[in-house]
Formats: structure tokens, C-alpha cells, sequence
């Protein structure tokens, strides 16, 4: 593994997203116009709306990045660009954790803009403050970066890979306590919202949300999260074969 | 998917990562030990810069390659020619490391390909693009050479030997189809590597740049790289010392082109390879 060789892949994915104009403008975008349609969506309803605003900031960089990671690794696969780098003398997470880097650098800054229009446009109050929110918007995006990455070794076409958002997101999406309270849902629900990370996302804002400190309990959940993407990674990294 | 059926994936899945983990580390200590090895010696031993050895390979219980011996000595330019669907692209991509063997080994100037050591000493150019469309020529080449280790320098002087100096800042999705398969071509020229493995490098080219590619492959065997190029146009065996006439997953003759056409009393290459196969293709 080499610093120089991550630090040249990111950059290298960032250029080609600089070339793309209009990706780049739909990742910045789009989340902020979504979430200011929300709220008027909830207007009569602003106690509703303070409380998913804060779990949406920490939702949409998961969603979108697991997305564009895995239809540009599964390109990468399929115009043979990574068969021409496992003949060179790199590591396989060289690759893997170029593009984590790259796409956690994306998601900062669209969770900045995202996080300035919900917290300074919209006035949702967030007892935490902006750091944490900004933290943990960041390390969902690099748990959505890493699924991307992973599951694009099981695709074998882009439509395939797009039908992995609501495979492999939305049941997560549905149990992790956005639209019901975990408490309330069925057992086995439950037991299945326990093991998949983007629980642990969306209950760390939730904690940013209503607790002034940063709490124990947002410190587990932020290590899960980032457990959950680390371990995504190594096994994007195993699926990428040398040989076949 | 049945209940044994993700135990049995999950397990392997297991099991490939705990043997890919101590295979990390093994490589990183074996890669740091060969570089110290090859630093202390005074002249690199004198392998032949290909040798493979009773290579078998099978895709699907299909046999794709059998029984392929050869050896391709440093220094000169060795033309694989064939058909296509010959094997021709499994032979090069069993040389350079990205396929899984049936049998038999595959060294790279005496190291086994498919290690670290090994991918450092060879550039190759697959037989698709194989490039980013998204970035200009000159990020591409770039990339790839901090990837081999390369500098910048090194990167635009690849630029300005495949001829492409005046769309260095281009975007490669605007460029020709002859223009892009020189992109791949650049970067696999990087460095010179002391062995350059081309997979059909002149296929959609123009007569004239196909001239001046040949001369520029001539130009780096006078310098010491050694080349297998593939191609399934017969006549451009001229431009070989040596070449491996491959049918139907068999190696069918090395040879010299004279000694091949004095062989089997032709005065072509095409013809030669006609007759070996018994007149009929």
C-alpha cells in the first residue's frame, strides 16, 4: 500500500468528476432542493420536520455515494481500466481506498452545502452544532462509498447496479427509525435494524440532534459506521481478482 | 438463494479473506526482499525475457490453450499471429499475470509473472482501450505513471513518442479510434519497460501511422526492450525476429520468418501458416 498511489487514484477520480460538470452539479444540488421541498411539504408541521431534516443530511450522502461508487467502479471494471492496473505493480487497496478518499472529499463538501441551507436557511436547530453533523454526514458517505464499492463486484451491468439502491439501501432505509420509531416496529425488525449500518447513521444524528455533548452514544455509533465501512472496503478489495 | 447456499458463499468469502490477508503482508516482505536482491546485483541474470512452460489454461471446461512451450529471448521482437478466436488475447493475458492458470508456469526474465517484481519489469496494452474517456491524454498517461512509479517527465515523453503532443489536453472520448489506441499504447510504453507485451497494438490504424508505430517497436528492441505484439494480420511479420503461430489454442511453429516459409516452401507468412494447417483454415 502506498500514500503517493491512494492519494493518485482519488485525485484521479475527482479529475474525471471535474470533467463531468453535470454529475457534480446533481451531487451538490439536488440533496439541498430535496430537503427545502420537505419542508414545505411539512409546513404545518415544523416539529416533524426539525426532527427528519437532521436524519435526511445523514441519509442522502450515504444514498447518493453508494450509487455513484458502484456504477463507477463496475465502469472501471467493464472498459478494462482495472484490468490494466492489476498488471502494475499497485495494491488492490491502493484502488479501493483512492476512491474512498475521493468520494469522502464529494460528500464533504455536499454535506456542507446541504448542512448550511438545513441549519442556516431552513432555521432547524441542531443541539450538537454543526461539527458533529458535519462529521457524521462525512463518514456516511464513506460507509455509502464503500457498500457502492463492494456490491459493484456482484453486478454484472449498470442496470444491475442501480437495482442495488433499493435492494441493499431502501429495507435499511424503511427500519432505521426514519419513518417509525425502532421501538415500535416488530421484533425481527428490529433485531434487522441492529445489524445494518445505516441505522447506526441515522440514529448518530438523531443524537447530534437532541444532545447539546457529544455523547458516548454518538461515539459508538460514528465507530460502527466507520467499522461497517472498513470492513466493506477490505472486502471490495477481495473481490477485485488479480486473475481469472 | 437457499439457506446452505449463502452459508457456503459466506464461507468462502471467509476463507478467501483469510488467505488473502497473510498474502498481503507475505507480498510486501517477499517484494521488499527482491528489490534488495536485485539491488546488489551487478547484472540481472541472463533468463530468456519469456518463458512458458507446458501452460495449459480452460475456460468453462473448455480447453482454450493446451500444451504451449516457448521460450522468447531479451532484446528482440516476437509477433504472436493467429486467427481470432485463436487464444491468442488468453496467451498474452496468461503472460502478463491476469489469468488463472490450468497447469504449467509462466516466468517473466526468470521471476514468476503475477508477482510484484514481475509487473514492474513489463508494460502492456490490452487489446481494448482500456483508458479513461473522461480525462484528457495527458491525466491518463499521468495516472498510470504514478501508479508504475513513474514521473511526470516520463509520462509526456511517452506522449510525444505515440505522436499525440498536439491533443495532450484533450479529452480521450473526442478523440479518433486510432488516436485513443495510441493513448493505450503511451501508457504502457512508460518508462520502457524492459518488456512490452501489446495486444494487437496496429489493429485500425492507417498504413502510414501502422509504419511508423513498427518503427518506433524497432526502435525500443534496438534499445534493449523485448516485445510480443499480436496481431491477426499476417503481413506484418515482417517487422519480426521470431513468431509464434498459435491455432485453435496450440502453438503451431516458432520460428524465423525465413526459416518458417523456407520450411514449408512458401514465400509468405500467410501462406506458411496455410500450409500448416493442412490447406485448410
Amino acid at each position: 500500500m502506498s500514500p503517493r498511489k491512494i492519494i493518485a487514484t482519488a485525485g484521479r477520480v475527482l479529475n474525471q468528476l471535474h470533467h463531468d460538470r453535470r454529475t457534480l452539479a446533481l451531487i451538490l444540488v439536488v440533496p439541498p432542493v430535496l430537503i427545502t421541498i420537505l419542508k414545505y411539504v411539512f409546513e404545518d408541521q415544523e416539529q416533524l420536520f426539525s426532527g427528519l431534516a437532521p436524519m435526511i443530511l445523514g441519509i442522502f450522502p450515504l444514498v447518493i455515494m453508494f450509487l455513484v461508487t458502484s456504477i463507477a467502479t463496475l465502469r472501471e471494471r467493464s472498459t478494462g481500466t482495472l484490468d490494466r492496473l492489476m498488471t502494475m505493480p499497485i495494491s488492490k487497496l491502493d484502488f479501493v481506498f483512492g476512491y474512498a478518499l475521493a468520494f469522502s472529499a464529494l460528500a464533504f463538501l455536499q454535506a456542507c452545502i446541504a448542512s448550511l441551507v438545513v441549519l442556516g436557511l431552513l432555521d432547524v436547530t441542531v443541539l450538537g452544532g454543526t461539527l458533529p453533523v458535519l462529521v457524521t454526514a462525512v463518514l456516511s458517505a464513506f460507509l455509502g462509498t464503500t457498500l457502492g464499492l463492494f456490491v459493484s463486484a456482484f453486478a454484472t451491468s449498470e442496470f444491475q447496479a442501480v437495482q442495488f439502491m433499493p435492494a441493499i439501501i431502501m429495507p435499511q432505509l424503511l427500519t432505521c427509525g426514519l419513518f417509525v420509531a425502532r421501538e415500535h416496529m416488530a421484533a425481527p425488525l428490529q433485531w434487522f435494524a441492529n445489524v445494518m449500518p445505516l441505522t447506526y447513521s441515522v440514529d448518530a444524528m438523531k443524537e447530534v440532534t437532541l444532545r447539546a455533548a457529544w455523547t458516548g452514544r454518538l461515539t459508538r455509533d460514528l465507530l460502527v459506521v466507520v467499522g461497517f465501512g472498513v470492513a466493506a472496503l477490505v472486502l471490495g478489495a477481495v473481490t477485485i481478482r488479480r486473475q481469472d | 438463494m437457499t439457506g446452505s447456499d449463502l452459508f457456503i458463499t459466506a464461507y468462502a468469502l471467509i476463507y478467501r479473506i483469510s488467505t488473502w490477508v497473510p498474502k498481503q503482508i507475505l507480498h510486501i516482505f517477499s517484494s521488499w526482499a527482491m528489490r534488495r536482491i536485485m539491488a546488489g546485483m551487478q547484472h540481472p541474470q541472463e533468463s530468456p525475457a519469456i518463458q512458458v512452460t507446458d501452460l495449459r489454461v480452460t475456460l468453462g471446461g473448455q480447453p482454450i490453450l493446451q500444451d504451449i512451450t516457448f521460450d522468447v529471448p531479451a532484446g528482440s521482437i516476437t509477433g504472436l499471429l493467429g486467427p481470432n478466436g485463436a487464444g491468442k488475447t488468453t496467451l498474452i493475458r496468461s503472460i502478463v499475470g491476469r489469468q488463472r492458470l490450468g497447469g504449467g508456469a509462466v516466468s517473466i526474465f526468470g521471476m514468476p509473472t503475477a508477482t510484484p517484481a514481475a509487473r514492474r519489469l513489463m508494460g502492456y496494452m490490452t487489446q481494448g482501450l482500456s483508458v479513461y474517456g473522461d480525462l484528457t491524454v495527458r491525466q491518463n498517461v499521468r495516472y498510470f505513471a504514478a501508479m508504475t512509479g513513474r514521473s511526470k517527465q516520463q509520462a509526456d515523453d511517452v506522449i510525444t513518442e505515440v505522436e499525440l503532443n498536439e491533443k495532450a489536453d484533450t479529452l480521450v472520448n473526442s478523440l479518433s479510434g486510432g488516436q485513443k489506441s495510441r493513448v493505450s499504447l503511451a501508457i504502457a510504453l512508460l518508462g520502457h519497460p524492459k518488456l512490452l507485451v501489446l495486444d494487437e497494438p496496429t489493429v485500425g490504424l492507417d498504413p502510414v501511422l501502422r509504419k511508423r508505430l513498427w518503427q518506433l517497436f524497432e526502435a525500443l528492441a534496438a534499445k534493449g526492450s523485448t516485445l510480443l505484439v499480436s496481431s491477426h494480420v499476417m503481413d506484418e511479420a515482417d517487422h519480426c525476429q521470431n513468431l509464434l503461430l498459435v491455432r485453435g489454442g496450440k502453438l503451431l511453429a516458432h520460428d524465423t520468418p525465413a526459416a518458417l516459409m523456407e520450411r514449408t516452401h512458401t514465400d509468405s507468412v500467410e501462406d506458411s501458416f496455410i500450409q500448416l494447417v493442412g490447406g485448410k483454415l
